[in-house]
């Protein structure tokens, strides 16, 4: 059937989109209670759920439904009054799916930040209204700003202790921009919320008639996924990525002279995981001879004709088809998972790059990083670790600790916070030059969230040590166009 | 002129894209994967997005399934039917086998559900695997809701939650010891609901029980059990007939139906949409022993 359009019918309602995001907080600041209203604010409760928190709530001797104790997870976390690690919840609403990574402040904050926004597309902070910015906020804010979630909302909780008044919120707001404007934060709005009471969480206050932003449910509907906000970015012509030092390129090193007019597409970058060979176990007889290169974009938008660039061979190619079992399709944008198969007999193998070439990065065997030490034991010079990149692992050699992120210093940017330091303890972050064994094409994370970011492994136990973020150059050099970020 | 994007995808296509992913990056490492199922909808859609990942070869790793004895037949006939529709070799580890030579005891309740560790256990280590693909959900517990998409087990197949390694962006670290192994769950971040209208959009075939139908079932603790060998009438209970589906599909001694004229999937999603209790909570017994049975369960091996 047609469907018969005048200009006036409403289009069909879209499919919801999916948001992840994470909140952080320090202790006693009422996150859990936060993620507890937003939970039971949606609807996202279910009743047995509920009672139980019911339950548990009056066994501890509440006269009020504790609606922390709904994401309070583990017993060994009950047991010591504590929560120990990243727990993911699923809520909706009608417009939106949410994926929420909730990260306990306390043991391994640092640690828990991260995991918890590296994926996400904002990040909740929670706020005392009764203390304001601590150390806490600004060592998130920073986590925000070094792994460059798109948005950040500044929950300024327990403003019914302050009688819901407009003063203080306001002074917290103000810092709180002024901290994250230095840090290059593009997006952060600040809301005066009592989570105990549901106030601005996903209901508007009537007791804070002179706020009118959004509540953080609003906040948090509104805000573009990282996919929408990769395509609103794809017409400024992002430059050349590439983060080795020219001395070190392996592959071919063009592209820098990327096309930076309005309508220039977007490069994209497609990490290789598998190559499908299935000969014998083809599912029927015409794919014996199959051969295809199975990945997830991580960038842009790849077509059928595209030109393309193997990293780090260096070998060019252009895409022949791009293949899902669904059936072919003639372009594949951020995100999706399919195969595509190459026109020419290059070498392609699990680990590679594949990239568009009008600014393709040149793989390098040195990089400059901002690292995040994760593990109890120190990174010192000269350690040897397994850098994950994508698909690809490499060996690599720790060649200089140039500094560690101090968090202390109030109102700096990343690198003006850098002080000096020679090994990274549990928690750091710090500015580091790995050497590679072989070279890989990573690349400047502040312009390639998926392709500029990796962990480190511990090559002995294969323990996750580090996530690390590459930077175009290192702190003080000429160029500051990554600092600003 | 301006390039248009592609349209935004839906929850949908990000849920499938990212479990193609996560089963090609574990695979792609792995020196021995299998994938459980049990014909279960959640192992059938794993199931499903692994032979979306391998397209067009067929899944290039066997299935493993542990039987309690317990297991519905329908559910085990439609098990065997997609084995062989998908050209896979499935192995059965069988809790029988173990209670009959003593290595297992029967349990004074009559469940068998925490009795599949060991059996699970030996076929991992028996058969070599270093990666296993499980259904898991982390919205189904809230000792799930807290483990990785990639999760390391130790000889025993203990799971640490203070030991849990930090999973960053979408780089899965599947890096483990001799005798280590790592549980891989690719619908880590799907509801039930999800997994439903993935199930719908895609057409894919479930076991007959999940459909409502009429069945005689008998009350205890509050839920619906099906008479069967492991689950005889007690005094005081009788059999009754009533229309139910299944929202879990588990072993027969402790899953329950509820009562449900959902036949269709559009009505089902319409029912999970709408319930106003936890999946687990409404059918699993083995759930309510105590708060941390999840817990306690997944700490010596359980999936």
């Amino acid at each position: 059937m047609t469907t018969t359009t005048t200009t006036s019918t409403e289009p069909d309602a879209p499919a919801p989109s999916l948001l992840r995001f994470a909140t952080a907080g320090s202790v006693d600041d009422g996150k859990s209670t936060l993620v507890g209203r937003l939970l039971h604010d949606t609807k996202s409760i279910l009743a047995d759920a509920y009672e139980s928190v019911e339950r548990a709530s009056r066994s501890r001797g509440a006269e009020t439904v504790d609606l922390a104790l709904l994401t309070d997870g583990l017993r060994a976390e009950r047991e010591q009054g504590i929560t120990i690690d990243v727990a993911y919840r699923y809520f909706s609403t009608p417009r939106r799916t949410f994926i929420l990574a909730d990260c306990p402040g306390h043991v391994q904050y640092t640690r828990n930040a991260i995991t918890g926004a590296s994926t996400a597309d904002a990040l909740v902070v929670l706020v005392d209204a009764r203390y304001g910015v601590v150390e806490q906020t600004r060592r998130h804010l920073a986590v925000a700003a070094l792994l460059r979630v798109p948005h950040v909302i500044v929950a300024v909780n327990k403003i019914d202790l302050l009688d819901f008044a407009a003063g203080p919120f306001e002074t917290i707001a103000r810092r709180v921009r002024s901290h994250a404007e230095a840090l290059g934060l593009p997006d952060v709005v600040a809301v005066p919320v009592s989570a105990l009471h549901g106030d601005n969480v996903a209901v508007r206050s009537e007791r804070t008639p002179w706020y009118e932003g959004p509540t953080v449910l609003e906040a948090l509907e509104t805000a573009p996924s990282v996919d929408e906000a990769a395509v609103a970015g794809a017409g400024g012509g992002a430059g050349a990525g590439g983060v080795g030092s020219a001395g070190d390129v392996a592959g071919a090193g063009e592209g820098l002279e990327a096309s930076a007019g309005a309508d220039a597409r977007a490069g994209w970058r497609f990490p290789v995981q598998l190559v499908l060979r299935p000969q014998d176990a083809a599912i029927a007889p015409e794919f014996r001879e199959y051969r295809g290169y199975a990945g997830q974009v991580a960038e842009g938008t790849v077509r059928v004709g595209d030109a393309v660039v193997v990293q780090p061979s260096g070998s060019r190619t252009t895409i022949a088809a791009i293949d899902t079992a669904d059936g072919p399709l003639r372009e594949a944008g951020a995100g999706r998972s399919v195969a595509v198969r190459l026109a020419d007999d290059v070498d392609v193998a699990r680990g590679d790059l594949l990239s568009s070439v009008d600014d393709a990065a040149p793989a390098a065997r040195r990089f400059h990083a901002h690292v995040a030490w994760l593990a109890e034991r120190p990174l010192r010079v000269r350690d040897r670790v397994l850098v994950q990149h994508g698909s690809a692992v490499v060996q690599a050699m720790v060649a200089s600790i140039d500094g560690v992120l101090d968090i202390a210093l109030p109102g700096g940017t990343l690198d003006s916070s850098i002080r000096a330091g020679h090994e990274l303890l549990l928690n750091d972050i710090g500015v580091v030059e790995l050497q590679l064994a072989q070279p890989l094409a990573v690349e400047d994370y502040g312009r390639h969230r998926r392709t500029g970011a990796f962990v480190l492994v511990d090559p002995q136990d294969g323990a996750t040590l580090a996530a690390g973020t590459a930077r175009a150059q290192a702190p003080g050099s000429a160029s500051d166009a990554y600092v600003r970020i | 002129m301006t390039h248009h994007s592609p349209a935004r995808a839906s929850t949908l296509d990000v849920l499938e894209s990212e479990g193609i992913h996560i089963i090609r990056e574990a695979a792609g490492g792995a020196r021995r994967p299998v994938l459980l199922f049990s014909g279960g909808k959640d192992s059938v859609v794993v199931l499903h997005l692994a032979a979306k990942a391998f397209w067009p070869g067929r899944v290039p790793f066997n299935l493993l399934h542990v039987d309690t004895g317990y297991n519905f037949d329908e559910v085990l006939d439609f098990r065997d039917r997609t084995v062989a529709r998908l050209g896979l070799r499935l192995t059965v580890a069988r809790v029988q086998d173990y209670i009959d030579d003593g290595r297992l005891r029967e349990r004074p309740d009559g469940t068998r559900n925490p009795l599949q560790t060991i059996p699970l256990l030996d076929a991992i280590a028996g058969h070599g695997y270093d990666v296993v693909f499980g259904g898991a959900r982390r919205d189904e517990e809230k000792a799930r809701a807290k483990e990785r998409v990639v999760s390391l087990r130790d000889e025993f197949g203990q799971w640490d939650p203070r030991q849990q390694r930090p999973e960053l962006w979408n780089l899965y670290n599947a890096r483990h010891l001799p005798g280590q192994h790592v549980r891989v769950f690719p619908l880590s971040n799907w509801t039930e609901l999800d997994v439903w209208r993935y199930i719908a959009r895609e057409r894919i075939e479930l076991p007959s029980l999940y459909f409502a139908h009429e069945r005689e079932v008998l009350r205890r603790d509050g839920m619906w059990l099906a008479p069967h060998h492991s689950v005889r009438a007690r005094a005081g209970e009788a059999a009754v007939a009533r229309r139910v589906r299944y929202r879990t599909v588990g072993d027969a001694s402790c899953t329950g139906a509820v009562e449900s004229d959902a036949a269709t999937l559009e009505q089902i999603i319409a029912e999970v949409a709408s319930t106003r209790l936890t999946e687990r909570g409404a059918t699993r017994a083995d759930d309510r022993l105590s708060e941390a049975a999840m817990e306690d369960r997944k700490k010596v091996g359980y999936f």
